[in-house]
């Protein structure tokens, strides 16, 4: 049997997101809850993963397929960590790094300074910081605009660069969260390349996309989730995914040839 | 199972029955996922370190904690036309604004040799624990986003909004340092005091911020409550008056001596005995007693001013030292252990 790197248990993780409506929201209805003794309306319980449990190998490149709001992005922050369970635990071989869309830089600073910053933050020390440096703003392409703060970035920039500060260091479980979404061509075969490369040393990789023909390409392995539950999840990636497409209506994908899903290069 | 999807919801839709898990690919028969993991050594990602192992993870971090301070000390004025002139010009206003009204308006100099120098240390110095109270009563619903990017030990953020509010007392200090010379202090090796003092102040800050960054990370309503509770400490702990000689409580020595030893007032006079003469002069019990010149001080005529040294003290400046010794210890311990108690919670909001 392979050696696992990731278990997740039974896991159960609940949001609790404030402001979420209810009264009219004036001073007075306010009081009146204070008086009858009644919780916020305002604070509502989302569950967003509802018991899910599976097995990730060490050298599985696992795509997480789902529509919007099943709980991809959760179940990520959750075996990385960053999320706590409320029921059920997920086990790792090692600290996760997730790579994901809202991947909070300091908005007001420049780009160097969000490398720098990135990079200490990974736990990396100045000196590795100072000597990746380079490598990670010329791998982003944004240029000279590595001088200006980030708030004045397009969105497929401040992507780019995301990618190249978390990508800077190996992780032994690398999780990608439509990071990779907003990139231009030319970035986008970068990006296979080097998380194929990551793959290769680190182990573990998961890929969450809504775009099918990267899952297919770059996965072994696919978790279909469902409102916070697995549907359905295995090795055979087109046919979960052709699966999914049924189900959700969209059109069966083409394949001109088999997709080779342990290429690595 | 496609089939039914098909005629119940249709496309785009999936029934709650649809949802069944999937059988996934389990551990061998007769054993748990949990079991699986301990086989292969496995760590929950949840786990909260030990205590030691935790503070040698903030240790491992200072860069990144430096880093982040500076970072948003830099990005604090950036849409600001002056720019970082408002490091020092903040301080300033503060000052000037104080001294209008409680220097010139309501004139509660009596009793205090040398009101203006006084009265900006004590400002100065407040406002540092006062920021870094408020700032860390909101920082982890505020840095909610950053704390579900990134894994780092989440004592970080606190400490980090300190350290830029430690930055800030810096660039208030040097203004302080002008305005104390111009009013004619002396420059004395007396000054150097101000350094363990505003160290200790330092410690006791970032325990607190600790604390109620634990506090605050809950629920929002303490970060609003927060400005007027500290507003409340700030007119009790001697900012623009003096506990020490006050008329009003020349007949409560236990109210005088708690408004004393309290956080704040410790670390003020600290730093006002430091680098005012005038206060370390006039420090009552500081010279030996004498009955004439204590009822001459008690006249509140201007030569007489520096006479309160030759009254009753209700703490003496050693004493003051151990206070200030034990908060700082105290806050620190209390609010890192209270804080790393709840280390694994604080990315659910």
């Amino acid at each position: 049997m392979a050696e696992p790197t990731v278990i997740v248990d039974d896991l159960h993780v609940v949001y609790r997101v404030y402001g979420a409506g209810g009264d009219k929201g004036t001073a007075a209805t306010a009081l009146m809850r204070v008086f009858k003794r009644q919780r916020r309306p305002s604070v509502r319980e989302v569950e967003a993963i509802r018991g899910v449990s599976f097995v990730i190998n060490h050298g599985d490149a696992v795509g997480i397929i789902g529509r919007n709001g099943s709980g991809k992005s959760t179940l990520l922050q959750a075996i990385a960590g960053l999320l706590p369970p409320e029921q059920g635990c997920v086990y790792t071989s090692g600290q996760a790094a997730l790579l994901g869309v809202n991947a909070a830089l300091l908005d007001d600073l420049t780009g160097e300074r969000n490398v720098v910053l990135g990079c200490l933050a990974m736990g990396m020390s100045p000196q590795e910081t100072k000597d990746a440096y380079q490598s990670i703003v010329d791998f982003s392409g944004v240029g000279n605009f590595v001088d200006y703060p980030m708030r004045t970035y397009s969105t497929g920039m401040a992507q780019r660069l995301r990618f190249s500060i978390a990508s800077a260091k190996s992780h032994e479980i690398l999780m990608i969260d439509e990071a990779l979404a907003t990139g231009d061509a030319n970035f986008r075969a970068k990006s296979h390349g080097k998380i194929m490369s990551l793959r290769g040393e680190a182990g573990t990789v998961f890929l969450v996309a809504h775009n099918l023909a990267e899952i297919e390409a770059s996965c072994n392995r696919v978790i279909w989730l469902e409102k916070g539950k697995i549907m359905k999840q295995g090795y055979d990636v087109p046919a979960i995914v052709d699966a999914y497409l049924e189900a959700t209506g969209g059109e069966p994908r083409k394949r001109d040839k088999p997709v080779d899903v342990n290429a690595v290069t | 199972m496609k089939e039914r999807a098909r005629d119940h919801g249709g496309p785009g839709t999936l029934t709650d029955e649809l949802a069944t898990p999937d059988a996934f690919e389990g551990p061998p028969p007769g054993e748990s996922l949990a079991e699986l993991a301990a086989e292969y050594k496995l760590n929950p990602s949840s786990a909260r370190p030990s205590m030691f192992a935790y503070a040698g993870q903030l240790w491992a971090r200072r860069h990144f904690i430096m880093g982040f301070a500076t970072a948003r000390n830099v990005a604090m004025y950036t849409e600001a036309r002056l720019g970082q002139l408002w490091q020092v010009l903040t301080p300033l206003l503060n000052a000037a604004v104080y001294y209008l009204i409680f220097g010139i308006i309501l004139d509660t100099s009596r009793g205090v040799p040398k009101f203006l120098p006084f009265l900006i240390t004590g400002i100065f110095i407040f406002n540092f624990t006062q920021r870094a109270f408020i700032t860390s009563s909101r920082v982890m619903v505020d840095s909610l986003p950053l704390i579900r990017a990134l894994p780092f030990p989440r004592a970080c953020l606190p400490i980090g909004y300190v350290l830029i509010e430690l930055q800030q007392l810096i660039m208030s200090m040097i203004v302080l340092t002008a305005i104390v010379l111009a009013t004619g202090e002396p420059l004395t090796w007396y000054w150097l005091l101000a350094l363990p003092a505003l160290a200790l102040q330092t410690m006791f800050n970032m325990g607190m911020a600790l604390f109620l960054a634990r506090l605050g990370a809950g629920a929002d309503d303490f970060g609003q409550l927060m400005p007027f509770l500290v507003r409340t400490w700030m007119y009790t702990s001697g900012v623009m008056f003096s506990i020490q000689t006050i008329s009003t409580l020349r007949d409560h020595p236990t109210v005088s001596f708690i408004l004393q030893i309290n956080p704040a007032a410790v670390f003020i006079s600290l730093v006002r005995n430091a680098i005012l003469l005038s206060q370390r002069q006039s420090w009552p019990g500081s010279k030996p007693y004498n009955v004439t010149k204590c009822a001459l001080y008690h006249t509140d005529k201007t030569p007489y001013l520096e006479f309160s040294a030759y009254c009753h003290g209700t703490v003496t400046m050693n004493q003051l030292w151990l206070w200030g010794i034990g908060w700082a210890v105290l806050a620190l311990v209390v609010g890192f252990v209270f804080f790393w108690q709840a280390e694994t919670r604080y990315g659910r909001g």
